[in-house]
């Protein structure tokens, strides 16, 4: 099995190629801004989270897949894959009564 | 308070249920209960550890040190479980057959215990860092009272043993001679939920860009951040909308496991070398 992965991953490793620039998020007071954040349907992106927060945050989100812990004062960037249109909700674990967004794939 | 709860709740029932099953996999084992808590130990210092240079791990690798460092230690966790359920494949046999006591088959198998150890501590070094990320968060906010926080910490800790040593006795329940076959069952299947996480990460760390359009998508019917979808993930390695590559790592595990166990389990060992030893 290792040996098969193993084998497979060169096929699989491409540089990651991005139609626009990282997509700037700011995490502040456990809020992001801003809070709906549009991507082109079935392009993959990339938001560059700064977390402004003294403490550390985890971009967490099923519908994306995606878990990311950024920092206390630090930045991180999330890849989003290439969506289907529609929404898809994110949220700050460590405070998901404030820290809410969504991700809407048009 | 809840919050903490919560959150400690779910982080430990998911590195919880993995120790029950270890636990399960290596009764009868002399010495089973040093390995496990070894890893539990070093597990908790390793997510200290990790929590406490989040920031530094995270700008590793242009950014992408945290998802290569979680798929790294997945990957790792795999291979235990495989060596561990290839190595039972070929001399679980023998040692049903035999007295549990019989000393030097044994001695060998304080080897794959060291491996079930090793996941063990990647199960608690992965969960236990957000719990330590999350608490370090609320205490230093200090919105809640520090009683409060230690409470609903305790209180989910104390549920979240509560529901993995039920696993663990469940378990337990089932006939020796059969739990054998359980537990590789188990195994396998946590393995291949484990090397389809290990995939994710690549991919979100942007190591793997080909693959990644969802396949199915069962939100519909099993929600993956409702608890019983959180228990599936971990147990079984449920995802409600897996792409190309997870899909394909998840079969990939299953067979090669499968395939190492036949190999390596078949009655007339004679004929072929033994790679698990």
């Amino acid at each position: 099995m290792k040996r098969a992965l193993l084998f497979l991953l060169p096929m699989l490793i491409a540089t990651p190629a991005f139609a626009d620039g990282p997509i700037p998020v700011t995490l502040q007071n456990h809020k992001f801004s801003p809070a709906e954040i549009h991507v082109k349907a079935n392009t993959p992106a990339v938001i560059a989270l700064t977390n402004k927060d003294a403490t550390a945050e985890e971009f967490d989100s099923t519908a994306l897949q995606v878990e990311k812990v950024v920092a206390g004062n630090s930045s991180g960037n999330v890849r989003i894959r290439a969506l289907a249109p529609g929404r898809y909700p994110f949220m700050g674990e460590y405070h998901s009564s404030t820290a809410q967004g969504v991700v809407v794939a048009k | 308070m809840l919050s903490a709860l919560l959150i400690v709740f779910r982080e430990v029932i998911e590195a919880g249920l993995i120790v029950g099953i270890v636990l399960a996999a290596t009764q009868g084992v002399p010495r089973r209960d040093f390995a496990v808590s070894t890893g539990v130990l070093g597990g908790v210092l390793g997510a200290c550890l990790v929590a406490a240079f989040a920031g530094g791990l995270a700008s590793l690798f242009q950014g992408s040190g945290q998802e290569l460092f979680n798929a790294s230690i997945l990957i790792l966790a795999v291979m235990m479980l495989t060596w561990h359920n290839v190595w039972m494949a070929s001399h679980g046999r023998e040692m049903a057959r035999e007295l549990k006591a019989a000393g030097h088959e044994v001695v060998t198998g304080k080897r794959t215990l060291a491996a079930l150890g090793v996941v063990v501590g990647v199960a608690v070094l992965r969960e236990g860092s957000e719990v330590v990320l999350f608490l370090y968060g609320i205490a230093a906010q200090g919105g809640v009272s520090n009683a409060g926080l230690l409470a609903g910490g305790a209180l989910g800790l104390a549920a979240g043993a509560a529901v993995s040593a039920l696993m663990y006795l469940g378990l337990l329940t089932i006939p020796a001679g059969r739990l054998f076959q359980v537990t590789s069952g188990l195994i396998t299947l946590l393995a291949a939920g484990m090397a389809a996480q290990a995939v994710l990460f690549l991919q979100n760390g942007g190591y793997i860009n080909a693959w990644t359009g969802t396949i199915w998508d069962t939100s519909w019917l099993l929600r993956e951040d409702s608890i019983p979808g959180r228990l599936l993930h971990t147990l079984v390695g449920y995802v409600q909308a897996p792409d190309g590559g997870q899909i394909a790592a998840y079969l990939a595990t299953i067979a090669g496991i499968l395939l190492l166990m036949r190999m390596t389990g078949r009655p007339q060992p004679a004929r072929r070398p033994q790679p698990a030893e």
